[in-house]
């Protein structure tokens, strides 16, 4: 599948949603609203994208020129004719939500859980959304950039075992 | 009666039963691998044919917690392992001892970050410190003598020398970085840094 083809695929489909097509590195990447994530995603897996390699997010707080908090980047590759497409959206702080996407890719399953866990980016949609790799107490969202490295303290909150008690 | 002492010849062997019971409990130490990371690698290493360490009392590894004596925390405990942690040492009956082992289990390492503790004696109470990333099965070895010979010279039958330490051993919980950045967030005036490595 060319670049060109499956540009125009998308654009005939929907006339209406504003994309924003680059290419980087040999790469196609594709823009959209938030809002429009799931009909593209969705339209995308119909053309062949059978496999999402990779959904991760990323905090652009204090990156120069962004003008947006959180990019979600969805990386889609279709094993039959080897074509790889990432496609990115944003979004910004009150209504961090998304519609997921584990209908269409069961991968999709942990890494929307890993973000959750990560970012604070909740899917709507999801069949079990709660945090994968913190504990289930923890409230922050570790890799969102205005938390602090060292933490808030969540590494010292435990009882002291002395000698004597134990 | 002295006839009979007498046949009894140098069978017969007066002690106190501390020493007796420090004796078998020095030389049968029974160790727990608690290996989170490559100090665990060192650990698997000094218990193999190499370095041996069951030429020195303490080979038989055992894995649940209830028939250990000895445990060695080899590696970096985050915090999702650390109740895990502190599960297995109440766990484990007594008497028992720690080693902690390597400079994460130390002091947290490298890994100065939210997730990791900063040195399992914050919240245990912890024997024999190894340094080392990692140590030298050699320092393990070293480590496991120098608690032997902890145990031979203040252990007691009794085990009330355990008793007495009362007062968390580690480093307090919160150090001055964190007290600083918990005052800068609620909006509170700094205190001057009591050590300023500049001068």
């Amino acid at each position: 599948m060319e670049f060109e083809q499956i540009k125009n695929s998308v654009s005939g489909a929907f006339p209406a949603v504003s994309l924003s097509w680059s290419e980087f590195r040999g790469q196609l990447r594709l823009g959209i609203n938030a809002s429009a994530v799931k009909q593209i995603l969705s339209y995308l897996r119909t053309l062949g994208f059978d496999m999402l390699i990779d959904e991760t997010a990323v905090d652009l707080l204090e990156y120069p020129d962004a003008r947006d908090r959180f990019e979600v980047v969805y990386c889609l590759l279709s094993t039959e004719t080897a074509t790889r497409i990432i496609v990115k959206t944003w979004l910004n702080e009150p209504d961090l939500e998304l519609p997921s996407v584990c209908d269409l890719w069961q991968s999709a399953n942990w890494m929307e859980r890993e973000i959750f866990d990560m970012f604070g980016i909740r899917f709507d949609g999801h069949p079990n959304l709660k945090r994968l790799l913190l504990p289930e107490q923890f409230t922050a969202f570790p890799m969102r950039r205005d938390y602090p490295v060292k933490g808030r303290g969540e590494r010292h909150n435990f009882p002291v075992y002395t000698r004597a008690q134990s | 009666m002295a006839g009979q002492v007498k046949q009894l010849g140098d069978s017969v062997l007066l002690t106190r039963l501390d020493a007796v019971a420090n004796w078998a409990r020095a030389n049968s130490l029974w160790p727990m691998p608690f290996a989170t990371a490559c100090c665990g690698i060192e650990l698997m290493s000094t218990a193999a044919s190499r370095h041996d360490l069951s030429r020195f009392g303490s080979e038989v590894m055992r894995f649940t917690p209830r028939q250990c004596d000895l445990m060695i925390v080899a590696g970096r405990v985050v915090m999702k392992m650390l109740p895990v942690l502190q599960r297995i040492w109440l766990q484990m009956p007594e008497p028992k001892w720690c080693i902690s082992m390597g400079a994460c289990a130390c002091t947290g390492g490298v890994f100065d970050t939210y997730a990791v503790v900063q040195g399992v004696d914050r919240f245990l109470p912890v024997d024999v410190y190894v340094p080392g990333c990692p140590p030298r099965p050699e320092q393990l070895i070293r480590s496991v003598m120098d608690l032997q010979q902890k145990i031979k010279d203040r252990g007691t039958f009794s085990g009330k020398e355990f008793g007495l330490r009362i007062i968390p051993e580690g480093p307090p919980r919160f150090d001055e970085d964190e007290i600083r950045r918990m005052r800068e967030r609620n909006g509170l005036p700094l205190l001057d840094p009591k050590y300023n490595p500049l001068h």
